[in-house]
């Protein structure tokens, strides 16, 4: 049952890494939430066995925060910000897909190496998972850099979270509660604020294209 | 209780009286009439206890505010006794005057003016008490800040918010040298307290470097020669009360720190230390007289005369450290006591031209020399304790000036004692340095008093110039009295300045010159020099007396009126008197090197000719343009980084981050 469990650990973990592929690949907005939406159950699942594994109890409360936020909460957020400002279908990248992919394909590569010696050091169940936690990290990076829009921008920013916390549940088997507890918070935050600037540039400048912003610069 | 504990209070009550002006933000005739009065008599109280502080044994206290486990130490001694007597004196004058001066729809509302103005005072009551790093930036900090934003009381003017910018940032230099001198000061110990830094003994290198960054820390505030560029921008543009709290007070403070650093926080001092003060506080000296000589400003005149005072004090500290090297005591304290005598003397008299310059400012809306004279059948008060200023200012007899600079001269007299063969030949040579600065300033001081207050008015307005109110002459009355005061009982003063010296140097001059009487003042022995300003004072009047009853009785009798002789030019008005350019047109001539010079003489042909000279200083051009040039190019080079675009910045991040994990893996 155990190794079982410990293997489901990695196939989320993977599960996480394919899903961030997917969302670098994916020119859909609605798509791109819904992606989102399965990265977070992953991680909320991983989280809960982790959880289990070890038997830290506080990790459950993380894993069902995690669930409340990042599968109901902040997908319903975004769902009503992109109904509202009607940009479902938006699409528009400033590279073209398979550059991306490939650059992502590098990234993944630097992130194993990198982890390797910090894994060995490690003693948490899911240590080997470590890598792909910084991979997951590195590729929401490289999401928000080549996306034009504002929306998928800040998908890219809660997805860069997503891998961060699976880091700290791979590398260390989770944060102290309190640190958890205020990280969720200021993503909540975060996410509302970012929403309100979202209606801002909009009504600034009739379109979510953050190229616009660069008028903003002094000379 | 302890003296402290009461010196608290009145710096308290200060805080009290300037919350209090917020609450009547615009009601002028409370602020004025209340407000002000009070923060006087607190001035005054503050100078009687500073007085029983200068008499009695160092005390010590701990705040309970500052930041958890980094309270504020302070401590009374003789040292900060000596200025909080000069805050306390000169704030009862010039809040006296404030309490007259202040009108309505001036910028600033009154109410918030009284917030600053008591605010002020009490940052400058503070650092002079502060005994930790952390209490004295802080409150340094709150002084610079206060005058600033008294500096620019009337900030709908462009050019008074440059200047107050100005000063603001040359306040900062300032501050930036002061800290990293208690940096090197508390040599890594962690403990910022000033006993710490006592206690610490520096090797002679660190030692250098604490000093250096002292020097230029304090002479930013103080206004020496490279970072003078301030004072003459921020003085006209401030308010005449706040002008003459600066002037007089503020730049002492900097005076107490180069004091309080150089003296007592740091142990040994080295030779070349005072030699360096010596230099920079001639040249100080003379530049800031010679400049002063050419001003058409009234007030920018006044604050040229600051800096060259200034100059003297940091001729006088740097033959007190030049002294304390070689370990002449006595001489050592006879410079000091001529320098904290000019300092608190200078406090009188230049505060009071100051709130003169106030005065003429109100009664006739011009602050050009160009437009003024013959005010003193318009407002003879303040001509008449003007002239008592000027002459103080002038160094003359029988005032405060004269006997400040009589010392310090008698110090130079002792310079050849020196044991090296190359300081007792050059320093002496000084001491004619400093007597032509004190002749210029007598130049001056002729062109102020002459020009503003003497011969016909140049402008028809001005014949409707009004007198000063009262409280105008009282606060003025007080600070002249000061001026008479000082000048006549020199060995009463000096017995003031001997505690301040005592703990510097450990030694005195109040001793000997006590053992000749209060009548005569003599800092080495009477057969060498001496002074009395009394039977001065008695010769010259009994003189003055009895020429003009023999000119009234014999030479007034053959009075016979007639037009006097015109040239041949009868249409002759007020403006063809001498005026303020004319007057300094020899020092331009002669000190032509000095400026930046830029004339425009008019055509013969012109129907309406003008003639126009700008001057420039020369440090403007060679120091402060050519570093602004090189931020502004920096920032641009720099500004290339902003792209506006927001996916570069991203890259910034993202490839940062890459580059310190590859750091943190290999």
């Amino acid at each position: 049952m155990n190794t079982l469990l410990s293997q489901s650990i990695n196939l989320f973990a993977v599960v996480l890494l394919v899903l961030a592929f997917a969302m670098i690949a994916q020119r859909r907005i609605l798509t791109l939430i819904h992606l989102f939406t399965l990265q977070g159950a992953a991680l909320a699942a991983a989280t809960l066995i982790v959880g289990y594994l070890t038997g830290q109890h506080h990790l459950y409360f993380s894993g069902v925060l995690t669930f409340v936020l990042k599968v109901v909460l902040i997908p319903i957020l975004l769902h009503r910000v992109i109904r509202r400002l009607n940009v479902r279908w938006d699409v528009e990248t400033l590279f073209n897909i398979p550059t991306t992919m490939l650059i992502g394909i590098v990234l993944v590569i630097f992130a194993f190496n990198l982890a390797a010696p910090i894994a060995g050091l490690s003693e948490s169940v899911a240590r080997g998972t470590l890598g792909i936690a910084l991979a997951c990290v590195l590729l929401s990076f490289l999401m928000m850099i080549v996306r034009a829009k504002a929306v998928p921008q800040v998908i890219g920013f809660l997805s860069m979270e997503n891998g961060l916390f699976f880091a700290a549940t791979a590398a260390t088997s989770g944060m102290p509660m309190i640190v958890e507890l205020g990280i969720a918070f200021d993503v909540l935050v975060g996410i509302l604020i970012l929403g309100v600037f979202m209606f801002q540039i909009r009504e600034q400048f009739d379109s979510l294209d953050i190229r616009h912003l660069e008028k903003l610069k002094e000379d | 209780m302890l003296l402290l504990d009461w010196i608290l209070i009145v710096i308290a009550g200060w805080l009290i009286l300037g919350f209090a002006g917020i609450g009547v933000l615009r009601n002028t005739a409370f602020v004025a009439r209340v407000l002000f009065p009070a923060g006087a008599a607190l001035g005054m109280a503050l100078a009687g206890l500073a007085f029983a502080g200068l008499l009695g044994t160092p005390e010590t206290a701990v705040l309970a505010i500052g930041l958890p486990d980094l309270p504020f130490h302070l401590r009374l001694d003789g040292l900060s006794a000596f200025f909080l007597l000069v805050i306390g004196a000169i704030s009862v004058g010039v809040s006296v005057f404030a309490a007259g001066y202040f009108r309505h729809g001036e910028g600033t509302p009154p109410g918030l003016m009284c917030l600053e103005y008591h605010l002020f005072l009490a940052s400058m009551a503070l650092v002079v008490l502060a005994d930790d790093a952390y209490a004295f930036m802080v409150m340094w900090e709150t002084m610079a800040l206060s005058s600033f934003f008294l500096v620019t009381a009337n900030h709908r003017v462009p050019a008074i918010r440059e200047a107050g910018f100005l000063y603001l940032l040359i306040a900062h230099i300032g501050a930036i040298g002061i800290l990293l001198c208690f940096g090197v000061l508390q040599a890594n110990t962690g403990d910022y307290t000033f006993a710490n830094m006592r206690a610490q003994s520096l090797s002679p290198l660190w030692a250098s470097v604490a000093f250096l960054l002292a020097t230029v820390g304090f002479g930013a505030k103080a206004g020496i020669l490279p970072l003078h560029v301030w004072l003459p921008e921020a003085h006209p543009a401030a308010p005449s009360p706040v002008s003459a709290l600066m002037s007089a007070v503020m730049l002492k403070t900097a005076i107490y720190g180069l004091l309080r650093v150089s003296f007592d926080l740091l142990g040994a001092q080295q030779w070349w230390w005072g030699v360096l003060l010596l230099a920079v506080g001639l040249a100080t000296a003379l530049y800031g007289v010679v400049f002063s000589a050419v001003q058409t400003d009234m007030k920018r005149l006044l604050a040229y005369s600051s800096i060259e005072n200034i100059g003297l004090l940091f001729v006088g500290i740097g033959l007190g450290v030049l002294f304390n090297a070689y370990g002449m005591k006595a001489l050592s304290a006879l410079a000091l006591t001529a320098a904290l005598y000019h300092a608190l003397g200078h406090a009188f008299f230049k505060s009071l031209l100051f709130l003169a310059t106030g005065s003429v400012l109100h009664s006739t809306g011009e602050r050009s020399l160009g437009k003024l004279g013959g005010l003193m059948r318009r407002m003879p008060w303040v001509a008449w304790l003007s002239l008592v200023g000027v002459l103080a200012s002038s160094g003359l007899p029988p005032f405060s000036g004269f006997v400040s600079e009589w010392l310090l001269l008698q110090s130079f007299l002792f310079t050849t004692g020196l044991p090296d063969s190359f300081l007792n030949m050059l320093v002496p040579v000084l001491a004619a340095g400093i007597a032509l600065v004190a002749a210029l300033a007598g130049y001056t001081m002729v062109k102020f008093y002459g020009v503003i207050f003497l011969g016909q008015p140049r402008e028809p307005k001005l014949a409707d110039a009004h007198p000063a109110s009262p409280l105008e002459r009282a606060g003025l009355v007080w600070l002249g009295a000061g001026c008479v005061l000082l000048g006549l009982f020199p060995v009463a003063a000096i017995g003031l300045i001997d505690p301040v010296t005592q703990l510097l140097v450990g030694g005195g001059i109040a001793e000997t010159v006590r053992a000749n009487g209060w009548l005569l003042l003599s800092p080495s022995s009477p057969d060498r020099a001496s002074y009395s300003p009394l039977v001065f004072l008695l010769v010259v009047s009994v003189a003055v007396l009895f020429a003009a009853v023999l000119v009234r009785k014999f030479y007034h009798g053959r009075l016979r009126r007639a037009p006097a002789w015109d040239c041949g030019y009868p249409a002759q008005t007020a403006r063809m008197q001498d005026t303020a350019e004319g007057f300094g047109q020899p020092i331009r001539q002669i000190f032509e090197p000095f400026f930046r010079m830029r004339r425009e003489l008019p055509s013969p042909f012109d129907a309406k000719p003008h003639y126009r000279v700008t001057i420039e200083d020369h440090f403007w051009h060679w120091l402060y343009l050519p570093v602004a040039r090189l931020t502004a190019g920096i920032a641009r080079v720099v500004g290339r980084l902003q792209q506006g675009r927001i996916a570069i910045y991203l890259l910034y991040s993202f490839v940062t981050l890459m580059v310190l994990l590859v750091v943190v893996k290999s």
